[in-house]
């Protein structure tokens, strides 16, 4: 779950997180207001989407750049005004772009020096670990490939917490004079009670910066939660905004499928998440391009069957589809029966290849050859994804 | 012999109660596996099935039973702590099949578990079998046979997978771990490798990984150093795009780390054979066993 950006600032703030003064609006007037109440001359408004390289991105109405700075209330509201309502273009979004509803109006801070900060789950030690650099506002992956020796890493110990004298370590070694260790610490602190009390996978501040008036703040903030503690985080949950999301994963995530969209033309409907890698693993192998992951779940229902093939058909790019299920303890001609009542409800035209195994395997296939229905069935893995390949059509 | 379970087993159910943990629970007794008893707080007294006693605590269980190994069916937010209570019971493997614990919760598993005797598998995995002995876990006990394959994996169906294809072949397995998918497990792919080198009755690994994290290059680095066993390694998402969780927490290629194509490379680099495809991986094995 991604959220926008007014939203990481709000979440900063509660936690104690110095960042920028400022406050979202949706409409322009609510900007001016915004604008005003900040009472500086040196402001920014963000047109706010999930997506990246909103700065260089192109308004469809003509308007360049979803970033822009300003001097005064009045031109605040005149490029809110400009942005609202508005479908912004960027290298992320895709041509058909993301309409903006909101916009954050915010202080404009003068950088002297810019760091990355974060705060992740290191798998290895099973424990937090800090992630801290003097090469702030780049690509980190790059910092870290060309020069690890100026990458920080401080472990966390999980039962006790980021301590004080680790924060003050960090803030020697990224250079902080002896005025602003404080300031520094509070900030490095703050994050990891945010990264820890809301059960992030990851909190990445890049960059954290120090201004030219001494004070040490987190400009841009990017959250990733752990999805299976969402239910204790009502507060976080309802920050979600489902249409930045992809359609067809918002309709998976309600029938407790996981999809994920790809660019080829083979629809993969599988029952677990190794099994259905490995599925779009093979299909590669063999000459095709999956069109996604889909994981169906252990059981595999009639139910979910169903709504995995509305969801693959949803896809206008998919010309053929692979399902392969290993019933395992669920029984195949249950399996089969699920899949040929789904054909029937979809009324499915293009081709469809099946690979069953498990418990009555037999039965699950000779139900689906003498079903009537064009449903190819394939004897292995293999099998199934030769037939695939050879079904779909050559892009 | 095998590694972990087999007949001598006594296993605990904590969750027997739930509708999964039913379920599995008598698909367990069915193959074999001695059940001895089960847990359910506030449902003490019980008997499930006419059968297997249920406490309201495991360490009442643990007095009363003997049970050395537990099987967690315990829902995802109550799940860690059913752990640590095992753990306190002096309960010495614990098998967590739970999907869904939030990660900070198995932070603090992992950081108590230190400090006991017991041994965790999974959580979000499939279980743990010695086929024809010992059953603990949600997988179909008859795509196996006994054996001498060690099979360890991330993934359930995958595993199935590859069982299958040996037993379809007339090769047995010694113990089959499913060590789950999840970013902070118990058992990782090196503890699973190190007991089959050191189990004499296992001739051959299978090492079933996918993207994400380190723990197939830990284990190809060991292996290399420490055993003449022939191994055979699948890894799983080749053509996952990065950044993007795929199904399992844990299958996240992040960072430039953690890809199928690095992953193949440790394990060639140890001399593993690397199956390309998921149906090659049995004899991808059997290969490189004459």
């Amino acid at each position: 779950m991604n959220i926008h950006e007014y939203q990481a600032k709000e979440l900063l703030t509660k936690f104690g997180a110095d960042n920028p003064r400022g406050s979202v609006a949706c409409t322009a007037e609510e900007a001016e207001k915004v604008a005003r109440d900040l009472g500086t001359n040196s402001m920014v408004v963000k047109a706010q989407i999930h997506a990246g390289g909103r700065g260089k991105g192109t308004f469809t109405s003509g308007l360049q750049g979803g970033v822009h700075l300003c001097q005064s209330a009045g031109q605040a509201r005149d490029l809110a005004a400009q942005m609202l309502g508005q479908t912004l273009v960027t290298h992320q979004t895709g041509p058909a772009g993301r309409l903006v509803n909101q916009v954050l109006v915010a202080e404009s801070v003068e950088i002297a020096k810019e760091f990355y900060f974060a705060v992740l789950l290191d798998r290895a030690s099973g424990a937090p670990v800090v992630v801290a650099s003097r090469e702030g506002g780049v690509d980190i992956e790059e910092v870290a490939a060309q020069s690890p020796e100026k990458i920080l890493r401080e472990a966390v110990d999980p039962a006790f917490g980021l301590q004080p004298y680790q924060t003050r370590k960090l803030a020697k070694e990224l250079g902080f004079a002896p005025s602003q260790m404080r300031a520094a610490g509070k900030l490095f602190a703050a994050l990891y009670r945010c990264f820890l009390q809301s059960d992030c996978s990851m909190v990445e501040i890049n960059p954290l910066v120090l201004t030219k008036g001494g004070q040490v703040l987190a400009l841009d903030a990017k959250f990733s939660f752990d999805d299976n503690a969402l239910f204790r985080h009502p507060d976080i949950l309802a920050l979600r905004d489902v249409a930045e999301e992809d359609p067809r994963e918002v309709a998976a995530s309600q029938h407790h499928l996981s999809y994920i969209g790809l660019d080829g033309n083979i629809g993969c409907m599988v029952n677990g998440a190794g099994l259905a890698m490995a599925t779009m693993d093979i299909i590669k192998h063999h000459g095709g391009e999956p069109a996604n992951f889909l994981d169906v779940g252990g059981g595999a229902s009639e139910e979910q069957v169903t709504e995995a093939f509305k969801i693959l058909l949803s896809d206008p790019k998919v010309k053929a589809i692979l399902v392969n299920i290993f019933g395992g303890i669920m029984q195949c001609d249950v399996i089969a029966q699920g899949i040929m009542n789904a054909v029937k409800a979809v009324k499915l035209e293009i081709p469809l290849v099946v690979r069953l195994e498990g418990t009555n395997v037999g039965q699950g296939r000779r139900l689906l050859a003498e079903s009537g229905l064009p449903i190819v069935t394939a004897h292995d893995l293999d099998d199934a994804a030769k037939q695939i390949v050879a079904l779909a059509p050559k892009n | 012999m095998s590694v972990l379970v087999d007949k001598n087993t006594r296993l605990v159910v904590q969750g027997i109660t739930g509708k999964s943990g039913a379920f599995h629970t008598r698909n367990c007794m069915e193959y074999g596996t001695n059940v001895v008893a089960g847990v359910t707080p506030a449902r003490g007294g019980e008997t499930f099935d006419h059968k297997v006693p249920v406490f309201d605590t495991v360490h009442e269980a643990r007095a009363a039973t003997g049970c050395n190994a537990t099987m967690i069916f315990v829902p995802p937010e109550f799940a860690a702590d059913a752990i640590m209570e095992a753990a306190d019971a002096g309960v010495e493997l614990i098998v967590c099949i739970t999907e869904g614990i939030p990660v900070m919760d198995m932070m603090r598993v992992k950081e108590m578990l230190k400090a006991t005797k017991s041994r965790l598998i999974g959580p979000n995995c499939p279980g743990i079998i010695t086929p024809g002995q010992c059953k603990i876990g949600i997988m179909p006990g008859y795509i196996h046979k006994p054996g001498h394959i060690g099979v360890v994996s991330r993934s359930g169906t995958l595993t199935y997978e590859a069982v299958w294809q040996l037993t379809s072949r007339g090769h047995g397995q010694s113990t089959c771990i499913g060590i789950g998918g999840d970013p902070i497990i118990g058992t990782t792919t090196l503890d699973a490798v190190q007991l089959f080198a050191g189990d004499p009755e296992t001739h051959g690994i299978i090492l079933i990984g996918e993207i994400g994290g380190t723990a197939e290059e830990e284990a190809a680095a060991w292996l290399k150093e420490n055993c003449d066993k022939p191994v055979a390694g699948f890894i799983a998402g080749a053509t996952a795009p990065p950044g993007r969780r795929m199904g399992h927490a844990g299958a996240i290629i992040s960072g430039g780390q953690g890809t199928a194509s690095a992953k193949k490379d440790a394990l060639r680099a140890a001399g593993i054979a690397v199956a390309e495809t998921p149906s090659t991986i049995a004899d991808t094995l059997l290969a490189v066993m004459k």
